[in-house]
């Protein structure tokens, strides 16, 4: 008991530590101070609040678990311990750099940002505000734990709906349907304030939101209950889909410029990586040069179509084909000398490739059919009809279209002889190859199709943008494809959509953080890798001995594999 | 008939002759063995013969044309197909998915007929997936279908490794010690389900196998080969009192005593 109680001391102490390690680093490196006056609650919670305490208590919630036999006075005893070491190391921070001058190497070591810290109250007094402060997270952390699991979902959904609505204050306001006059009037007047979400509205919001999940989570359990026919079930799957359809039908107009520039963006990235999950995912190919496609498709988009140019004048429905093909044709004459290497060797080469392509469209000897450093402008935009489809919304529904169409295709490539074949040399090509599978053949038709879809994504970024440069087309994006893919899950294609989103999404949304932008897109890898490697949306093997509606089998009867004796 | 023919095959890496001009004949509907201490060159004709390796010198034929030189696919193709010493699934796809891509060389469907799924490919697929549950049945992994291979229990795992050979209906199937890590019942399961596959199947067998109550057992024929060369072949009968090749398991010496025991208790390995 004795040896327990210690260990779980020890933790509470480690916990401290690391999340005081964690408060300071996000103080110094100017997030506090610089999102100290973006508040999420006016004059009450800003940005900053919740930069350097939610970390504190997010770690000493996942420390309770550790020690959950204990009684809850010791658990309370434990995470205050933590909390009070967590502030005590601020203490420790805002002493030194007050004593000291430390600006010289720690630009942001400032006095605003202890003030800040010390919510405004001074020194001796403040250093005991710190400490206070840091118990009461764990306090609060506590409180969580104990709570029903209903309640505890409901209110941490308050928690994370306020402070992101409350960050968002500008851009929901420049929103279409933010315009509409007594809405307006009412964010304006009642709900918004200078900054962040007034302290009434933060309240109302937070109390719906907690409400809202608490009564749907009530339900849900309900619905599971009742035995559902399979009849019932595609039905309500149906329901979903067209109602997520309309959704993202109704998205533009109901957003509004600033939302959709964003979505264009984000729906470029998914259609591109919907083409690197085929060779990455599915086949096992890891490409670094995916860009080069890409760049490909846009390029080829413009020289076909740019006045500028003036070689051909073609219309965007008459270069699309052609921009497709060269991408496609680009595929299959890399893949042929590059397919036969495999692993980390194939990772370089292919990077050298998009290299090679960005460099060929930036030099003075392609200048006068690709534009060298000034890239091509007036390219072509898509007409259907009478409809030029020339703004961000508009182009939203042909990115849309896409990647519906792309996302068909993977989905039913997957389940296919093809697809089957792309698996079995990502898992394990020798063997693939002795089941009569030409590793050659379906290596080059994965990297043909990836080659496709990044070309009709960089043909729909030149309609979207009317000119392209060679710096779009830098290794990042090959980069931020390929994190899309191992966030979102391998191999998944709904995993693609949504690590799009977060990826992509977020920090597009999310302007205040621009600044901050790799830090958190690395810090995220990082915890990915550690806590679900597999990825946000894993992917699922269909069932194929019993159908769908069957049952799973559950996970104690998978007995393990037992070693080979030799 | 002679299904498969190997003649002289020798194959070098850099100095080391792994195979010295080994002569190996299978005859149809036969099953046969493939002897010897490890580091032999069992493998490695394994290897030769379905096209992994090239030989440098000699010649294989299955059914009088020459697969020398083939590459693994074509050998398939044209009717070998093989297990692994270390099984060697693919471990994230399900059983079934497994022995559907063992299927690969009878399937016609493409690209574009997979995106469409067309009649023909719905039709194809189908069959396939019935031919696939029939084979997960024939070798009692009925219930397993819909899990991922690496979750299978080792037996199981072992058994999945031939359904999926068996899917591109071979008319040679080379099994690379079938029975390495059973227990003594598994074992006869295994023996039980070889001959099996020959009597209801008519598929001839050859394999590599280091427990020599199933080699003695159930091979008509057995070869030994020892640093790389053939020193002996015949009934089984017939090598388990040849001098020569209790001498290369069990070296100088020992072989002397053991002969002069009374059959049957030799048990090498």
């Amino acid at each position: 008991m004795n040896n327990l109680a210690s260990a779980a001391w020890k933790k509470a102490l480690n916990t401290g530590l690391i999340s005081g390690i964690l408060a300071i680093m996000i103080s110094l490196i100017g997030m506090v101070e610089s999102f100290g006056d973006t508040f999420i609650i006016n004059r009450f919670v800003s940005l900053g609040d919740i930069m350097h305490m939610a970390p504190i208590l997010i770690l000493i919630y996942g420390a309770i678990k550790t020690y959950d036999q204990a009684t809850w006075k010791l658990q309370l005893a434990y995470s205050t311990f933590s909390g009070a070491i967590a502030g005590l190391m601020l203490t420790v921070l805002v002493l030194f750099g007050s004593a000291f001058d430390i600006r010289e190497m720690l630009v942001n070591a400032s006095p605003t940002l202890f003030r800040l810290l010390m919510f405004g109250i001074e020194l001796p007094g403040g250093a005991f505000i710190l400490i206070f402060k840091g118990a009461l997270l764990g306090a609060l952390a506590i409180g969580l734990f104990k709570l029903q699991p209903r309640w505890r979902n409901a209110i941490m959904q308050g928690i994370i709906w306020v402070a992101l609505i409350g960050t968002l204050r500008d851009q929901i306001l420049l929103a279409s349907f933010a315009q509409i006059e007594p809405l307006n009037s009412i964010l304006r007047g009642f709900f918004f304030a200078q900054s962040g979400l007034t302290q009434l509205g933060g309240i109302l919001l937070f109390l719906i939101v907690v409400a809202a999940y608490y009564f749907l989570g009530g339900r849900k359990k309900v619905v599971a209950n009742n035995k559902q026919t399979p009849e019932k079930l595609r039905k309500s799957r149906l329901t979903r889909f067209g109602i997520a359809g309309i959704a993202l039908l109704l998205l533009p107009p109901v957003l509004g410029l600033f939302f959709s520039e964003v979505l264009d963006s984000v729906g470029l990235f998914i259609l591109m990586s919907l083409g690197l999950n085929i060779v990455v995912g599915f086949a096992g190919l890891l490409d670094l040069g995916y860009v080069g496609f890409y760049a490909i498709g846009a390029y080829t988009m413009a020289v076909f179509t740019s006045p500028e140019m003036g070689f051909f004048n073609l219309s965007f429905w008459q270069a699309l084909p052609i921009a497709l093909l060269f991408s496609v044709l680009a595929g299959v004459i890399l893949g042929l000398p590059v397919l036969r290497m495999r692993g980390d060797y194939l990772a370089i080469v292919t990077l050298g490739f998009g290299e090679i392509i960005r460099l060929l469209a930036l030099s003075d000897w392609l200048k006068p059919w690709l534009g060298g450093t000034q890239g091509i402008q007036r390219i072509a935009q898509p007409q259907i009809g009478p409809i030029a489809i020339d703004t961000l919304q508009e182009i939203y529904y042909l990115i849309l279209l896409g990647i519906g169409l792309v996302a068909f295709v993977s989905i039913r490539l997957k389940d296919s002889k093809v697809g089957r074949a792309w698996m079995a040399i990502r898992e394990d090509e020798d063997v693939a190859a002795a089941m009569g599978i030409n590793p050659v053949f379906s290596k080059l038709m994965a990297f043909a199709t990836g080659a496709l879809f990044a070309g009709l994504s960089g043909s729909l970024l030149g309609a979207k943008l009317t000119s392209v440069y060679p710096h779009s087309f830098t290794f990042i994006v090959s980069i931020n494809v390929l994190s899309i893919i191992i966030i979102g899950g391998m191999g998944s294609i709904p995993g693609v959509l949504i690590g799009g989103l977060v990826l992509m999404g977020l920090p597009g949304v999310l302007t205040e953080f621009e600044e901050y932008r790799w830090l958190f897109y690395g810090a995220a890898l990082v915890m990915m890798m550690l806590t679900r490697p597999e990825g946000l949306w894993p992917e699922t093997r269909r069932k194929l001995e019993l159908h769908e509606a069957e049952e799973e089998v559950p996970e104690e009867d998978l007995t393990p594999a037992i070693e080979s004796g030799d | 008939m002679i299904i498969l023919d190997i003649k002289r095959v020798t194959k070098r890496f850099g100095g080391l002759e792994a195979l010295k001009t080994v002569d190996l004949e299978v005859k149809e509907n036969a099953i046969q063995s493939v002897i010897g201490p490890n580091g032999a060159g069992k493998t490695t004709l394994f290897n030769c013969i379905t096209g992994f390796y090239t030989p440098e010198e000699g010649d294989i034929l299955l059914a009088g044309r020459s697969i020398t030189g083939k590459s693994p696919d074509r050998v398939t193709k044209l009717g070998i197909s093989r297990t692994y010493q270390n099984i060697r699934l693919f471990k994230n796809m399900t059983a079934v998915e497994n022995i559907l891509v063992g299927m690969h060389p009878h399937l016609r469907s493409g690209l574009i007929g997979g995106i469409l799924r067309n009649r023909k490919t719905m039709k194809e697929e189908e069959e396939a997936l019935n031919e696939a549950l029939r084979l997960l049945r024939f070798m009692s992994l009925d219930g397993y279908g819909d899990l991922l291979s690496k979750n299978l229990p080792y037996g199981a795992q072992r058994r999945l490794e031939i359904a999926r050979s068996l899917a591109s209906k071979p008319k040679l199937l080379l099994l690379d010690e079938p029975t390495a890590g059973m227990n003594p019942s598994e074992t006869a399961d295994t023996m039980r389900l070889i001959q099996r596959l020959r009597d209801a199947l008519g598929i001839t067998v050859l394999l590599i196998e280091h427990q020599m109550r199933v080699v003695m057992g159930i091979s008509e024929k057995i070869t030994v080969l020892d640093y790389g060369a053939k020193i002996a072949e015949g009934r089984p009968e017939e090598i388990q009192r040849n001098p020569t090749v209790v001498e290369a398991y069990l070296g100088r010496g020992s072989a002397d005593g053991i002969l002069k025991q009374d059959l049957p208790p030799v048990e090498f390995a």
